[in-house]
C-alpha cells in the first residue's frame, strides 16, 4: 500500500505514542511502525471499497450529537461483573471490584506503567499477525495509541460474565480501548459488551485460547445513531477451542466490525454472527476472516441485515482454508432484508481454499420482506407497523439463533423487541 | 351480518376476471357453504373478502355489518370481527406461536379500544383453549407453523379463530390436507363456536367436512358465480353425482 500522502491522514500517524513502561512501548513502537508502513486506509483501499474510512481517520472525531431516547438496560437479569467505561475513560464508581474467581481483570492503564506484564506476548500479537494477508491500518494505530483497556487472564471456568459497559456522554469523544484476553487450557468465559462509547470509538480485541478453552462473546451497538465505530476482534484458537460472537446493532451512521479469527488447533470451532437494523444514513460494515490451519476446524458466519430508508449494509466475509486444513466444514451466509428500494447491501462473500477434502459453503441474498407473510399478520389484526417488525424479528432469527446461553438469547431478544416497540411510540 | 352484491374482481396480474357478479348474505347464526369445482373463484371470494393484495374489485360491494369491507386494510376487517382459516397457513420462522396469538389479540382490542389481556389472563385462556384442540405446550411455544404437520396448521388456525372469537368466520378449505381424526377435531373447534351472534362460510370442495360441520345454507359457485342455492342436501347431491349435472343444468 501507498505511503500516507492525504492532508487528513497525516495527524493520527504523527501523534506521539503515550508513556509507558518498556513492555508496552516496545508494543507501540512496533504497531507504530506497521502502521507507518501501511498508511491508513485510503477510499481507493479494495478493501474500503464499500465503506468511506475519511471519518475514521479525520484529525478530530466528527461531532455526534448524543441520544436522547430512553435506553432500556439490558443484561439486567444477568448476574455480572460490570466495568464501565465513559468516552473511552475508565469508570472505577461505576464499576465493580475487579475481582472474579480463577480471573484475573486488570486495566491497561494501571499495567502499562510496569516495565514487565504478562499481556506483553499478547497486547499487539494477534493484531500484528491479523494484519496478512490483508492490512488493517486502524487496529495497528489502536495498538500504537491506545491508553486503556481490560487484560483478563481466565484460568479456570469464569463464575459469571464480564461485562463491559461503555457510555457517551461528550459530543467530542474520541475513544481507543484494546482489551486483551488470555483462556487457559479448558478456561471458559463470556464476555459482554454494550453501549455507544463515544463519537468515535476505536476498538480492539484479542482473543488468545489454549486448548480446550471457550468463549462466549455478546455484543450491542446502538439504539443511538450519531456515532461511528471501527472495532477489531482478532481471536486464535488452539485445539478444541470454541469461540462465539454475537453481535447486535441498532443504528449507527458509520460502524465497522471486523472479526478475525485463525483456528490454528485441529477441531476447534469458530461462530461470527450478526444482526444489526437501520435506516437513512445508517452504514454498517461486517468484514470477517476467517483461516483454518488445522484439521476438522469448524466456522460459521451468520450476518443478517435489515435496512431502510437508503440505509447501507457492507458484508466482506472470507473463509481461507489452508494446504493440509483436511476436513474442514465452514459456512457463510449473509442476507439483507430491505425495507424499500433506496436500501443497499453490498456483499463480497469468498471462499478461497487449498485443501481437497472440506465442505465449504456460502450464500449471500437481499430482498424485501415476504407479502403474504405480511398479509397472514395483518389478516390477524396485526397493523402494518408491528406486522413489519415481526417480520424483521423473524428475518434476524436465524443469526440470533446462534447465540448458545438461552438466557442471554432472551435477553438480547427481548432487548431487540422493546427498541423495536418504542420506535412506534 | 356479511353482505355481498354483484361483487366483480379481476385478478391484476392477468387482468382476468374471476367474480363475475357473486350475491351471497350470511346471517348471524347461519353456517353457510360454498362449493364449486377447481378455479371457480371460492378461494379469490375469501382473499378479496379479508383483503389480500393482487386483486381489483370492479363491480359491488361487500359489508360485514353495514360497514364497507373494501375500503378497510386487511387489520381493519380483522379488528371489525372477520377471520379467515387460511387454506395455507404461512410459516413464520423466529415468532413464537404465542407471541404471535397474544399480538394479534391484543392488537385488535387495541383497534376496538378495548384494554389488553394481562400475559397472565392470556396464558389460561390460550392454554384452554389449546387444550380442547390437543394442541400442547411445545406447539404454542415453537415458531408460527414452522414445522407443524398439515393438521398441526389447520388446528392453529382454529385456535386463533377461538383466541380471536371473530364475529364472521370463513374457512377456506380447512379440510383440506386432514385425515378424518384432523378433520373431526377442527370441526368440534368449529362447532364450538357456532352461536346466535357468529357467522360462518365453510368453503370446501367435499362434502365430508359437511358431515361434521352441517350447514343451514349451501352455495355452488362456478365461474366467479353463485349458480345454486339450497339446504344441506345441495351438498349431498353434488357427493353423489359430482358437479357435472349441476353445471349443465344452468347452462
Amino acid at each position: 500500500m501507498a505511503a500516507p500522502q492525504a492532508k487528513e491522514s497525516a495527524a493520527p500517524l504523527a501523534r506521539p505514542l503515550p508513556e509507558g513502561g518498556v513492555w508496552i512501548t516496545a508494543a507501540r513502537k512496533a504497531a507504530q511502525a506497521r502502521l507507518a508502513e501501511m498508511g491508513l486506509p485510503q477510499r481507493r483501499d479494495e478493501y474500503w471499497k464499500f465503506t468511506k474510512p475519511d471519518s475514521l481517520t479525520a484529525p478530530e472525531a466528527p461531532h455526534a450529537v448524543l441520544f436522547q431516547g430512553e435506553v432500556p438496560e439490558v443484561f439486567g437479569t444477568v448476574d455480572r461483573l460490570r466495568i464501565v467505561f465513559v468516552d473511552g475513560v475508565f469508570d472505577a464508581q461505576a464499576s465493580d471490584d475487579l475481582a472474579l474467581e480463577a480471573v484475573r481483570i486488570e486495566r491497561l492503564a494501571d499495567v502499562a506503567v510496569q516495565d514487565i506484564h504478562w499481556a506483553r506476548d499478547l497486547y499487539g500479537t494477534l493484531e500484528a499477525r491479523g494484519q496478512d494477508p490483508v492490512p488493517r491500518p486502524l487496529a495497528a494505530l489502536n495498538t500504537a495509541q491506545a491508553c486503556d483497556g481490560v487484560l483478563i487472564h481466565v484460568t479456570g471456568r469464569a463464575s459469571r460474565p464480564i461485562h463491559i459497559v461503555y457510555v457517551h456522554k461528550s459530543e467530542t469523544s474520541d475513544a481507543i480501548l484494546h482489551h486483551c484476553i488470555r483462556l487457559d487450557e479448558g478456561a471458559e468465559l463470556t464476555l459482554l459488551e454494550t453501549g455507544p462509547a463515544a463519537a468515535r470509538f476505536n476498538k480492539v480485541i484479542e482473543v488468545d485460547m489454549a486448548e480446550r478453552a471457550t468463549f462466549h462473546h455478546l455484543r450491542i451497538q446502538g439504539p443511538d445513531h450519531e456515532r461511528r465505530a471501527i472495532t477489531h476482534t482478532f481471536a486464535r484458537l488452539a485445539r478444541e477451542a470454541v469461540f462465539k460472537t454475537f453481535t447486535l446493532t441498532a443504528n449507527g451512521v458509520l460502524t465497522r466490525n471486523e472479526c478475525v479469527v485463525e483456528i490454528n488447533g485441529d477441531d476447534a470451532s469458530a461462530h461470527v454472527a450478526g444482526a444489526a437494523m437501520g435506516g437513512g444514513d445508517f452504514h454498517h460494515d461486517d468484514t470477517v476472516f476467517v483461516t483454518h490451519d488445522a484439521l476438522r476446524g469448524e466456522s460459521r458466519q451468520v450476518f443478517k441485515k435489515v435496512l431502510g430508508n437508503g440505509a447501507t449494509g457492507v458484508f466482506q466475509g472470507k473463509i481461507l482454508v489452508k494446504p493440509g486444513a483436511q476436513k474442514t466444514d465452514g459456512y457463510q451466509i449473509s442476507q439483507a432484508l430491505l425495507l424499500d428500494d433506496d436500501s443497499q447491501f453490498l456483499a463480497k462473500p469468498e471462499l478461497e481454499i487449498y485443501a481437497d477434502d472440506v465442505a465449504c459453503s456460502h450464500g449471500s441474498t437481499s430482498g424485501a420482506i415476504d407479502e403474504d407473510a405480511l398479509y397472514y399478520l395483518r389478516a390477524r389484526g396485526i397493523p402494518r407497523p408491528i406486522a413489519t417488525d415481526l417480520m424483521v424479528v423473524s428475518f434476524l432469527a436465524e443469526a440470533v439463533a446462534e447465540i448458545a446461553d438461552e438466557g442471554l438469547r432472551d435477553e438480547i431478544i427481548g432487548h431487540f423487541e422493546v427498541w423495536l416497540e418504542r420506535r412506534h411510540g | 351480518m356479511l353482505e355481498i352484491k354483484n361483487l366483480h374482481v379481476d385478478l391484476e396480474e392477468e387482468d382476468k376476471a374471476i367474480l363475475k357478479g357473486v350475491n351471497l348474505t350470511v346471517e348471524a347464526g347461519k353456517v353457510h357453504a360454498i362449493m364449486g369445482p377447481n378455479g371457480s373463484g371460492k378461494s379469490t371470494l375469501s382473499y378479496v373478502l379479508s383483503g389480500r393484495g393482487g386483486y381489483t374489485v370492479t363491480e359491488g360491494s361487500a359489508t360485514l355489518d353495514g360497514e364497507n369491507l373494501l375500503e378497510m386494510e386487511p387489520e381493519e376487517r380483522a379488528a371489525a370481527g372477520l377471520f379467515l382459516a387460511f387454506q395455507y397457513p404461512v410459516e413464520i420462522p423466529g415468532v413464537g406461536n404465542m407471541t404471535f396469538l397474544r399480538t394479534a389479540v391484543n392488537a385488535q382490542r387495541k383497534a376496538r379500544g378495548e384494554k389488553e389481556i394481562s400475559a397472565a389472563d392470556f396464558l389460561k385462556l390460550v392454554r384452554e383453549k389449546a387444550k380442547a384442540l390437543k394442541i400442547d405446550a411445545d406447539m404454542l411455544k415453537r415458531p408460527v407453523n414452522v414445522g407443524f404437520s398439515g393438521g398441526e396448521k389447520k388446528r392453529n388456525e382454529i385456535l386463533q379463530m377461538a383466541m380471536l372469537e371473530p364475529r364472521m368466520c370463513i374457512l377456506d378449505e380447512t379440510d383440506s390436507g386432514l385425515d378424518v381424526d384432523a378433520m373431526r377435531l377442527v370441526a368440534d373447534g368449529v362447532n364450538a363456536l357456532r352461536d346466535e351472534g357468529r357467522g360462518f362460510l365453510v368453503i370446501t370442495h367435499y362434502q365430508r367436512l359437511l358431515d361434521h360441520i352441517v350447514p343451514d345454507v349451501v352455495h355452488i359457485m362456478s365461474d366467479g358465480r353463485i349458480i345454486r342455492t339450497g339446504g344441506p342436501e345441495l351438498a349431498l347431491e353434488v357427493e353423489k353425482n359430482g358437479y357435472a349435472d349441476i353445471l349443465t343444468e344452468v347452462v
